[in-house]
C-alpha cells in the first residue's frame, strides 16, 4: 500500500474493521484475524495473540485435570440447578493457571501433596477413594480458622482452589442463573420495586417521586423552562 | 440520594440514544446514551458535515514552532508504520490529560522556548494534584438472603453524598464526598472468593465445601456495602512532574518522572473519612470489615495518582509569572496554543473533574471560533 492510500485510510477511521492490518507487513494477518477462542468479544490484535499463545499451551496434565474435576465436584456438587461441568470450571481453571503464572506452583504442589497424603493414609490416589475417605483428607484443610500448623500449605491450596471453583461456577451462564442474578435486563428500570422496599420498612420519599424520570416519556425530547425545570 | 452520571435517561436530540439499562457502560455505550467524547462529540460532528480529519494511533511527540516561537503544528509518530509525521495547523489545542500535555509541552523545546513551550513561568508540571481516596467495606446482616431483583439501574453507579458537616470543627482543609457501592451486581472474576467469611459473625465455620458452601454464596449475595471517600487535596508547588533526563518510551520520546507527597491535610482528611465510614456502617446495622487503617498505613490513603483525577500541571491565572494559561486556557507565552484538559485547574474540588473540563473546553472553543471569525489566527 502506498503512503497516500494509507493516509486516506488513517483519516477515515476504518481502523476498527481490521482492513488496515491486512496490508501491514509487520503483523501477520492470520494472527490478527483468527482467534482460537469461542469467546469473541472486542480483543485487540495484541490480546488475540496473547490469548492464542495461552490456548495453544497446556499446563495441567490429564491426571491433574481429573483431580481438579473431582475436587471441583466436591466443592460445588452437581444438583438440579447446575454443575461445574456445564459451567466449564475445569477449563476455566486451566486457563487461569496459564494466565496467572503465580498460581501454578501453589496449585500443582497442592494437588501432588494431596495425593501424597492420600497414598500415605489410604494407599490409593485421591480420586480412587470413597467419599468418606476423601472427607477425612479434606476436612482438616477446608476450614482456614481451624488448621493445624503442619497442614497450612494444604489449607492455602484448598482455599485457592475453592475460590477458583466458586468464581468459575458463578460467573458462568449456568452459575449466574443458579445465583439468581436478574440484572442486565435491557429496556426499562424504574428503581427498587415497592414490595422490596416494604420488606426493609422503606419507601421512596413522596416529595421526590414527582421528580423521578417518567419512564413513559423517556423518548420525548427534553424541554426545559426558563428556570431549568423539565417540562416535557 | 440522587446520583450524577453522564448518562442520558431521557432523549435530548436525535443523535444520541436513551439509556436502556444494559449496565455495560464500561464497554462503550452502543446507543451513545453514556457520554464518551468519541461517540458523543466526534461522531455527530463528522455526521453533520464537520471538517474533521481523524488521525488514530498517532503518538504526539511535540508541538512544532516557527522562528518566532509561534506554533505551526505537531510532530507525531504513526504507531502502525513507526514513521515520523508532521501536521500543520494554525492553532494547536492540547487535551492529552494533565500529565501528558505537560510532557508534550516540556518536550517542545526550541530556542525561543528553551524550557519547554509556554514555560516562561517554570510552572508546567507543577501543582500537580489528585483526589484523595480511601475505602471501607461493611457487612449488613439485614441484607442477607435478599429477595433478588434487578438492581443494575444505570451503569457505573456511585452515589454522591456531598459534604454535610460544619467546617469549623475540622482539623483539615477542604472536604470530601462519599461514594457508596454494593448490591446485586453481575458476578465477575473474584466473585465468591472467601465466600462465607461472614460466617464468623454467627459462630459458624468459615470455609468448607459442598451444598452448604453453595448456599452460603447465595445467602451473602448483596449483603456487602462499600464506601469510598473522594476528597480535595491541596495543590502544592512541590508536587510536580518533570521530564526524566534519561528514560524514553518505545517511541524514543522522553517520559515524565514524578515528585509527590501527601501533606498533613490529606492524611487528616483520610482519618476523618474512616471515622465517618465506621459511624455510617455501624449506624445502619452493619459490621465494618477488616481493620480501620491507622497512622502507620497513612490512614488508608491511596497512593497519589490512584484516583486518576490528576490536574493542575498547566494552571490558569491572569499573571504570566504565576500561571501557564489565561482564562481562555490559552498559553500566556504563545497565542495559538490552548490546553483543554485538567491541566488548567488551580484546585480540584472533590468531585470528578470531567464535567468542569468539558465546560471550560466549551468556553474555550467558543473563544477560538470567535477569534477565527475576527481573523486573529
Amino acid at each position: 500500500m502506498n503512503r497516500r492510500d494509507s493516509l486516506k485510510y488513517l483519516a477515515s477511521g476504518t481502523l476498527a474493521t481490521g482492513f488496515l492490518f491486512s496490508s501491514c507487513e509487520w503483523m501477520s494477518k492470520d494472527a490478527v484475524v483468527k482467534s482460537l477462542w469461542k469467546y469473541k468479544y472486542g480483543r485487540t490484535p495484541e490480546e488475540i495473540i496473547h490469548d492464542n499463545n495461552l490456548l495453544s499451551q497446556q499446563f495441567f496434565d490429564a491426571e491433574e485435570i481429573n483431580l481438579i474435576e473431582d475436587l471441583g465436584n466436591i466443592i460445588i456438587p452437581p444438583n438440579s440447578n447446575g454443575n461445574i461441568k456445564e459451567a466449564e470450571v475445569v477449563d476455566f481453571i486451566e486457563f487461569i493457571a496459564k494466565e496467572l503464572i503465580e498460581l501454578q506452583q501453589p496449585l500443582r504442589f497442592g494437588l501432588s501433596e494431596l495425593n501424597k497424603r492420600s497414598i500415605n493414609d489410604f494407599q490409593k490416589n485421591f480420586i480412587d477413594l470413597n467419599f468418606d475417605e476423601k472427607q477425612k483428607l479434606l476436612d482438616p484443610i477446608a476450614y482456614p480458622e481451624e488448621v493445624s500448623e503442619v497442614l497450612i500449605d494444604q489449607a492455602n491450596f484448598f482455599s485457592l482452589l475453592r475460590d477458583l471453583v466458586v468464581t468459575g461456577y458463578f460467573t458462568s451462564e449456568v452459575g449466574i442463573n443458579d445465583l439468581g442474578y436478574v440484572g442486565n435486563q435491557p429496556n426499562v428500570w424504574d428503581g427498587v420495586p415497592k414490595e422490596i422496599l416494604l420488606k426493609h420498612n422503606l419507601e421512596y420519599d413522596p416529595e421526590w417521586e414527582s421528580k423521578f424520570l417518567n419512564i413513559e416519556k423517556r423518548n420525548d425530547i427534553a424541554k426545559w423552562d426558563e428556570k431549568g425545570n423539565l417540562i416535557s | 440520594m440522587p446520583s450524577r452520571m453522564s448518562i442520558l435517561t431521557k432523549r435530548i436530540n436525535d443523535e444520541r440514544g436513551v439509556c436502556f439499562y444494559c449496565n455495560q457502560c464500561n464497554r462503550s455505550c452502543q446507543v451513545y446514551a453514556d457520554f464518551s467524547s468519541g461517540s458523543c462529540l466526534i461522531f455527530p460532528a463528522q455526521k453533520s458535515g464537520g471538517q474533521i480529519d481523524l488521525y488514530t494511533n498517532a503518538m504526539v511527540r511535540e508541538v512544532t514552532v516557527d522562528g518566532n516561537g509561534r506554533a505551526t503544528g505537531v510532530h507525531f509518530i504513526d504507531k502502525e508504520t513507526k514513521l515520523d509525521r508532521t501536521l500543520k495547523a494554525k492553532v494547536v489545542i492540547l487535551a492529552a490529560s494533565a500529565c501528558s500535555t505537560a510532557r508534550i509541552l516540556l518536550n517542545s523545546k526550541s530556542s525561543v522556548h528553551p524550557n519547554g513551550l509556554g514555560n516562561s513561568s517554570g510552572l508546567i508540571g507543577k501543582y500537580l494534584h489528585d483526589s484523595t481516596g480511601t475505602d471501607r467495606m461493611g457487612f449488613v446482616p439485614d441484607l442477607m438472603n435478599r429477595k433478588i431483583y434487578n438492581e443494575d439501574g444505570v451503569g457505573g453507579m456511585h452515589l454522591y453524598s456531598p459534604w454535610w458537616l460544619d467546617n469549623k470543627n475540622l482539623d483539615f482543609a477542604r472536604g470530601y464526598h462519599i461514594e457508596v457501592w454494593g448490591g446485586l451486581g453481575a458476578p465477575s472474576y473474584g466473585f465468591g472468593f472467601n465466600p462465607n467469611d461472614f460466617n464468623r459473625f454467627f459462630g459458624l465455620p468459615v470455609g468448607g465445601y459442598g451444598e452448604s458452601l453453595r448456599n452460603d454464596v447465595k445467602k451473602y449475595y448483596g449483603s456487602l456495602v462499600g464506601m469510598s471517600g473522594r476528597g480535595e487535596s491541596i495543590a502544592q508547588k512541590d508536587n510536580y512532574c518533570e521530564i526524566d533526563p534519561e528514560e524514553t518510551d518505545q517511541w524514543g520520546i522522553p517520559v515524565l518522572r514524578f515528585h509527590y507527597k501527601w501533606s498533613d491535610q490529606e492524611l487528616k482528611q483520610a482519618r476523618h473519612m474512616h471515622d465517618t465510614f465506621e459511624s455510617i456502617i455501624t449506624n445502619m446495622g452493619g459490621i465494618p470489615l477488616g481493620e480501620k487503617p491507622g497512622k502507620d498505613k497513612n490512614y488508608g490513603l491511596h497512593k497519589p495518582g490512584r484516583i486518576i483525577h490528576e490536574v493542575g500541571t498547566t494552571r490558569m491565572g491572569d499573571d504570566p509569572k504565576n500561571s501557564v494559561v489565561d482564562s481562555f486556557e490559552r498559553l500566556h507565552d504563545v497565542d495559538n496554543v490552548f490546553v483543554v484538559d485538567g491541566g488548567p485547574f488551580v484546585s480540584q474540588a472533590d468531585k470528578n473533574p470531567t464535567w468542569t473540563i468539558l465546560a471550560l473546553s466549551w468556553r474555550t472553543s467558543d473563544f477560538i471560533v470567535d477569534q477565527f471569525k475576527q481573523q486573529n489566527f
